[in-house]
């Protein structure tokens, strides 16, 4: 194009031709939003970083007290220590049997409450059930209680059905626990629906759990990953339902790991703290990091539509 | 006997009634198509048929079967949605053979009956794309292939051709009436805002409006005789000319007057006789007025102009004004006249239809 054709809005914008993408421009906001963005990952980033720098260092190092230096002879020890020799209490067969209750712990409850949560939210939005929105409501409440609350009672239910302190009931308590909130994340997401695809498998001859299985459970998942990933973190975070309910066989890692920063007898080995505690974050951290990008797509696939 | 009977049929959505005290017989074997403005109910009615809504008072019979509190799985029949509602995480061929799949077809016969849907429905290279990779017409074509697939004695079907262009939309509308005869005792319930396909496809047509049927007679009928005002200016494109007017019996027989102008009634139909002096409005179709160029007939209406002339293809809508009254007239050829040429123009009483102004009733 020459310049003889340069119209009146291209010379407003000082002879360049509009054309192609448009140019972004660093701004005085911009530069504020990304400055507040780098601190923001910062202030969760350095304590990590601290932890795993420490966990790498030999004793003797970390007395000098110089936290942000990095490890001069860098060692794995304080980790193998951590997942086999770390004392928790009177055994010292580090935190992997923490670990593998957890693992014990989480895959049913996970599956369970994830499954019974889709199963409540499509009951509840799709089929005609007398009282669906009272129901809802007093689900709903249940999300915000404080769980502290049903602690004792549940303790006298379980203890007199006979699966206080035992595998069962700690998953039984994560189910119950996690329904509320699995229950609304599904119910909206089906509400979000359109009702016709429903219709048009009931005029197809499906039933309650053909419907669901064949029609509804297919296309949930993006909201499938964002109730997993919640639950994952919930129930391996957990504490305080582990201490009451698992009983001592079943310890979850996280009250193992309670143990060992807290056990009092001998030096206090901080490389090993940091190494036990770092293994504890990874299987979250983990699960983020796999599904991330799907967690992302499916709030936003819940917000908008299926 | 009747394979569908609504009776008093009465539907809410909270406290806004959709349907009210609804009543229609449809036979064996019949084509029934529902006509009528947007948000009518017709939907509602076609869902509440496949036991998708329940109904808040009235009856449904299937045949011998009162199917009023029955499931839509056990009701026989097959539907194509308005919004096609297809499953997004099956291909095509899943959805189309789902409902076969439900009824625990076998295999082969599940393949043969796909392959001539999708034959019918020219969408055979389509059959193992997903929903969401199809163009709202071949999306369309999908939906009323499921239903096709299906062995339903009642077929229901929700302005199956909404979205196709004018092409398709005349062959599958004969491909539909086509299946109708080969499945001589199938009954079809048919929403269209089409008129052409209402016209065409019907053995008889429903034209609905507030909560009500307004008139249930076959598509000549419809035509000709329209039961009241809504129903005239409702069907037909384009659309019904309407002249306000009186009744009134200068030397005993009945005449239509508007102004100076004037139509004898000997020949008309009367539904009920109204008294002379009365109010009326004449309804004339387009095709039924003449135009005269030459000649003299004390009976034509004169001292109108071409306003405008729009071309139709075969034949032209000339619009003929005078004044306040505006009439259209269909004529033959492109440009059958030029604009703001005066015209005379021939009604035909025979043809014609009056309404009380008050009531909206046919006379
Ligand atoms: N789920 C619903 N809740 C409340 N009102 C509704 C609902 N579905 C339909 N309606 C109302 O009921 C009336 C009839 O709706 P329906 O879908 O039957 O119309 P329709 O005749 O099929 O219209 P269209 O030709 O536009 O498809 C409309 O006024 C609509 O607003
Ligand atoms: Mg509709």
């Amino acid at each position: 194009m020459t310049s003889a054709v340069v119209t009146s809005t291209d010379r407003a914008r000082g002879g360049i031709t509009a054309r192609g993408r448009r140019p972004r421009r660093l701004t005085a906001g911009r530069i504020g939003l990304y400055a507040f963005l780098a601190s923001a990952a910062l202030f969760f980033l350095l304590p990590a970083w601290i932890m795993l720098l420490t966990s790498l260092k030999p004793m003797e190092e970390i007395r000098q007290g110089t936290i942000f230096a990095l490890p001069l002879a860098p060692t794995l020890e304080a980790w193998a220590a951590a997942w086999g020799s770390a004392c928790t209490g009177l055994t010292c067969e580090g935190i992997s049997v923490g670990f593998w209750n957890s693992v014990r712990i989480l895959v049913p409850s996970v599956i369970l409450s994830v499954l019974l949560g889709a199963l409540n939210g499509y009951a509840l939005s799709f089929w005609p059930v007398r009282g669906a929105n009272v129901l809802f409501a007093i689900l709903l409440a249940g999300a915000f209680v404080p769980y502290q609350v049903f602690l004792y009672p549940l303790v006298r239910m379980f203890s007199s059905v006979g699966i206080y302190n035992s595998l069962a009931g700690i998953v039984l308590v994560h189910v119950i626990f996690g329904m509320p909130i699995m229950t609304l994340l599904f119910r909206n997401f089906y509400a979000s629906l359109p009702r016709e695809l429903f219709n048009a498998a009931r005029v197809d001859g499906g039933g309650f759990f053909t419907i669901f299985l064949r029609v509804m459970l297919p296309m949930s998942t993006p909201i499938l990953v964002v109730a997993v990933i919640l639950q994952v973190t919930g129930v391996w975070n957990d504490f305080i339902l582990g201490l009451t309910f698992a009983g001592r066989e079943n310890l979850p890692m996280t009250v193992q790991l309670n143990n060992i920063v807290n056990s009092t007898h001998g030096v206090r080995l901080y490389n090993v703290d940091m190494a036990a505690t770092v293994l504890t974050g990874v299987v979250p951290l983990a699960i983020y990091f796999v599904t991330g990008r799907w967690f992302v797509r499916g709030i936003a696939a819940g917000a908008v539509k299926g | 006997m009747a394979a569908v009977s609504v009776r008093d049929v009465s539907i809410a959505f909270g406290s806004m009634p959709v349907l009210d005290r609804l009543s229609i017989e449809v036979a064996a074997g019949e084509f029934l198509v529902l006509l009528g403005p947007s948000g009518c109910g017709k939907s509602t009615l076609l869902n509440a048929m496949a036991g998708l809504i329940d109904v808040e008072d009235g009856e449904i019979h299937f045949g011998e079967r009162n199917v009023t509190w029955e499931e839509p799985k056990d009701r026989g029949v097959a539907m194509v949605f308005q919004s096609y509602a297809l499953y997004p995480r099956m291909s095509v061929r899943e959805n189309l053979s789902f409902g076969l799949r439900m009824a625990r077809t076998q295999k082969a016969e599940i393949e043969a009956r796909v392959a001539r849907a999708a034959a019918m429905l020219q969408i055979e290279h389509l059959l193992d794309r997903r929903p969401s990779e199809l163009s709202g017409g071949q999306r369309q074509r999908v939906a009323i292939g499921r239903a096709l697939v299906r062995d339903a004695d009642i077929f229901l079907f929700d302005e199956p051709l909404s979205n196709l262009d004018a092409q398709l939309r005349n062959e599958l509308r004969v491909e539909i009436k086509r299946l109708h005869q080969r499945l001589a005792d199938t009954t079809m319930i048919y929403v269209t805002h089409d008129q052409i396909e209402a016209l065409t496809l019907a053995d008889r047509v429903a034209v609905m409006k507030d909560r009500r049927i307004q008139q249930l007679a076959p598509p000549a009928e419809i035509y000709n005789r329209p039961a009241n005002l809504f129903v005239a200016g409702f069907v037909g494109s384009p659309r019904m000319n309407f002249v306000e007017g009186r009744i009134e019996a200068p030397d005993g027989a009945l005449v239509f007057r508007a102004g100076d102008r004037r139509l004898a009634l000997d020949a008309y139909e009367f539904a009920r006789r109204p008294a002379p002096g009365s109010a009326a409005t004449l309804g004339v179709r387009p095709e039924h007025i003449g135009v005269l160029e030459a000649g003299e007939d004390v009976h034509a209406w004169s001292g109108l102009h071409v306003d405008i002339v729009e071309p139709m293809g075969a034949d032209s809508l000339v619009w003929c004004r005078d004044g306040e009254t505006t009439l259209a007239v269909r004529m033959a050829g492109e440009k059958p006249i030029a604009p703001g040429a005066a015209v005379r123009l021939v009604l035909d009483p025979a043809r014609a239809s009056l309404f009380d102004p008050a009531s909206g009733e046919r006379l």
